[in-house]
């Protein structure tokens, strides 16, 4: 929801992002506030699950210009571990599998570290089982998800359903979904959309990175970018996503260039 | 004057051995001399063995290593600790030598352990036409030696359709110093009939000592064997195993075997599937750091057709430790519909960490299913970054993958406090682990 003079979480501005000596990122501008959704679309290559990644810290890639402000911090200064510390959090288009640790034991791990930076206190086996099968009701998650290896022989949809739960449990300030919806089959889109409607709220916000629109037919964005070749090349309303649905990424090429010929 | 400067191991062995006028004629007597006259004519492998080529036995060759002789100051209170829970019957040796106050046996007509010659009259049939029929010992110098100084055995003899529920537990507890001990375990599952083996390493001091071991497994149509292994010797100790299974009609063998003690260590392991639809799962862990050697060859060998067989072997290696692994695989001519999956994985937590491992496939025939892979290297950049995400530091992260590589094996571990005790063994070292 777009609520007046809410304030700003996350401020990208000219960024500019290379993997081995590749320009991936192309001077991004983006502002997300508190309580609001946006949606990132784009073709394979456009750069959109890159910008995922350089907010979460990946170190693969190399920041080369531009700045990135999360609430009252340079979030480019940050190890991965203290922005997610700080309430930047991103769901994983292919989850790590990690075989030999049980997913409550890796829950709660996360969950006491994220709680104790915070100045909270962490929960012992017994208050997080409590604590996490409330939040896996939100999923519509079997209880021995918990007794299983994280990720491990998960199919796609547990897997996404997985990184939800970690969403619901951490409690970020500003969610990125990667490609969240990508392996979903119809029945398992509308539990993780449900669930992330479920944890939206006015204090939080969910920046979507899809290829698709279906995924917005269950969470409805405020903004909709439209990313091509590294950078922003349209925004609007939800309504940008259903004319792309229509149109296809042609029209916005066939858009921009019509538009780059009236600049000149 | 150079009768101890001349004592080298392998002589002064030679040299120990005696016939014991008093059982040369009998079969164990025979059967120990014909074990004896063929360790003289072999050597103590070196590198240029191919089968010893990663793995350098030289260091024990500079003392004696005299047969232990038998110890009784070793109360149970001072044992009790290392007790599973879960077993009922336990099995104590000390230094290779049974140790029968400090053992529980609740199911006699199943077990019997102690000293060879005097259950050898009680279960003579039994005894003679499985002791020694697996592990060969032609070309094998310590299985050889070990039956040449065969004394004391565990003999385990699960009747038809007889299902033992709780884990047997055959502890081997090393006191001496500078000494070799031979334990040895015969363990028969007759036909239809279920049971789990525990067998364990441990020293209470960090003693220098070898210890030479025989394991013989023989399973009767459709029975099921259970195997965990856990060697925890001494740091300065030299371990020697050798474990010889034999499966027969749809009979299956699981076994987990779990290193990380010892100066030195090689374990060989061989299971035979004789006869058709038999199967096994063969898994493997060792983590060793600072000077250590762990060596685990394997053979599996496919006789007969339908059979299974999953392998899956992980070494955990730090400092300037050498892990080596050989799995060979054999599928007979015979052997079509074999199944078989290899895998070994390698995680080196430093740079002068190394591991040598040879997956090793020999199939003839045509219809089978075998895969194998190996995998030497460092955590995966995506896997820390996962973990970093999720709040955890870069060395935690690093310290939770390292468990875990370890703990996917551990976990198949079919006995929960054991399970548990290994896991915090493995969650501790791989704590303190500063990379």
């Amino acid at each position: 929801m777009i609520i007046e003079n809410s304030p700003i979480i996350l401020s990208v501005q000219g960024l500019h992002a290379s993997i081995n000596g590749t320009e991936i990122l192309k001077g991004i501008d983006l502002t997300v506030k508190s309580g609001e959704i946006h949606a990132i679309m784009g073709l394979n290559g456009s750069g959109k699950s890159t910008l995922a990644k350089v907010l979460a810290g990946h170190s693969a890639y190399e920041v080369t210009a531009g700045s990135v402000r999360f609430e009252d911090k340079n979030l480019l200064e940050l190890p991965p571990e203290e922005r997610a510390q700080a309430g930047l959090f991103l769901a994983f288009q292919y989850p790590i599998e990690i075989p030999g640790v049980a997913n409550t034991q890796f829950l709660r791990l996360a969950y006491n570290t994220v709680q104790t930076q915070r100045g909270k206190e962490e929960l012992d086996p017994l208050e997080f089982d409590d604590f996490v099968r409330e939040k896996m009701k939100l999923l519509d998650m079997k209880p021995d998800f918990l007794d299983r290896s994280v990720n491990e022989g998960f199919s796609g949809g547990e897997k996404k359903r997985n990184e939800i739960l970690q969403m619901a449990l951490l409690e970020p300030k500003l969610s990125i979904l990667d490609e969240t919806d990508s392996g979903l089959d119809i029945d398992a889109l509308k539990i993780v959309a449900n669930g992330v409607n479920r944890i939206a709220n006015k204090d939080n916000a969910i920046v979507l990175v899809t290829h698709y629109q279906r995924l917005l037919d269950y969470i409805v964005p405020d903004y909709v970018h439209i990313m091509q070749a590294g950078r922003i090349v349209m925004t609007g309303n939800k309504e940008l996503a259903r004319e792309l649905e229509t149109r296809g990424y042609d029209w916005v090429s066939a858009n921009k260039q019509a538009e780059n010929g009236v600049r000149a | 004057m150079s009768e101890t400067t001349s004592t080298d191991y392998f002589t002064s062995l030679l040299k120990s051995w005696s016939a014991k006028s008093d059982l040369s004629q009998s079969w164990l007597g025979q059967l120990r001399t014909e074990a004896y006259d063929r360790v003289s004519v072999q050597h103590l492998p070196t590198k240029r063995d191919e089968e010893w080529r990663f793995t350098d036995i030289s260091p024990l060759a500079r003392l004696p290593y005299k047969p232990s002789r038998p110890q009784e100051n070793l109360q149970a209170k001072a044992v009790e600790h290392l007790y599973l829970s879960e077993a009922k019957n336990h099995l104590v040796f000390v230094d290779g030598h049974f140790a029968p106050k400090l053992s529980i046996i609740a199911e006699p007509t199943v077990l019997v352990a102690g000293n060879l010659p005097t259950f050898l009259s009680t279960h003579a049939s039994i005894i003679q036409s499985h002791l020694g029929r697996y592990a060969h010992f032609d070309n094998n110098v310590f299985a050889a030696l070990n039956t040449a100084f065969l004394h004391d055995a565990a003999l385990i003899y699960v009747p038809q359709h007889c299902i033992i529920a709780e884990p047997i537990h055959l502890l081997f507890i090393a006191t001496q110093n500078e000494v070799t001990n031979y334990p040895r375990c015969l363990l028969i599952g007759e036909t239809g009939s279920q049971v789990t083996l525990v067998e364990d390493y441990v020293a209470f001091e960090q003693i220098t000592y070898i210890n030479n071991s025989v394991i013989e497994i023989s399973l009767a149509p459709n029975a099921h064997a259970k195997h965990v292994r856990i060697q925890r010797e001494s740091d300065k100790a030299f371990h020697f195993a050798n474990c010889a299974v034999s499966l027969a009609h749809a009979s299956s063998y699981q076994s987990v075997s779990i290193s990380l003690g010892s100066r030195l260590s090689r374990y060989n392991l061989d299971v035979r599937l004789n006869d058709e639809a038999a199967e096994c799962t063969v898994d493997g862990f060792t983590m060793i750091a600072n000077q250590q050697l762990a060596d685990t060859h394997t053979c599996i060998d496919h006789v007969k057709p339908n059979g299974t067989s999953y392998q899956q072997h992980k070494c955990i290696v730090n400092d300037k430790a050498h892990a080596v692994f050989n799995g060979k695989i054999i599928v007979r001519p015979h052997a079509q519909r074999t199944n078989s999956s290899q895998s070994s994985r390698n995680l080196l937590l430093s740079k002068t960490a190394q591991v040598d491992t040879k997956p090793q496939l020999e199939i003839f025939a045509d219809d089978v299913k075998c895969s194998h892979g190996a995998t030497v290297g460092q955590l995966e950049q995506e896997e820390i970054f996962y973990l970093r995400s999720r709040g955890l530091s870069e060395q935690d992260a690093r310290n939770l993958l390292t468990y875990a590589f370890g703990a996917e094996i551990i976990s198949r571990i079919p006995v929960t406090s054991l399970k548990q005790q290994l896991e915090q063994i493995v969650l501790s070292q791989t704590q303190s682990n500063e990379l």
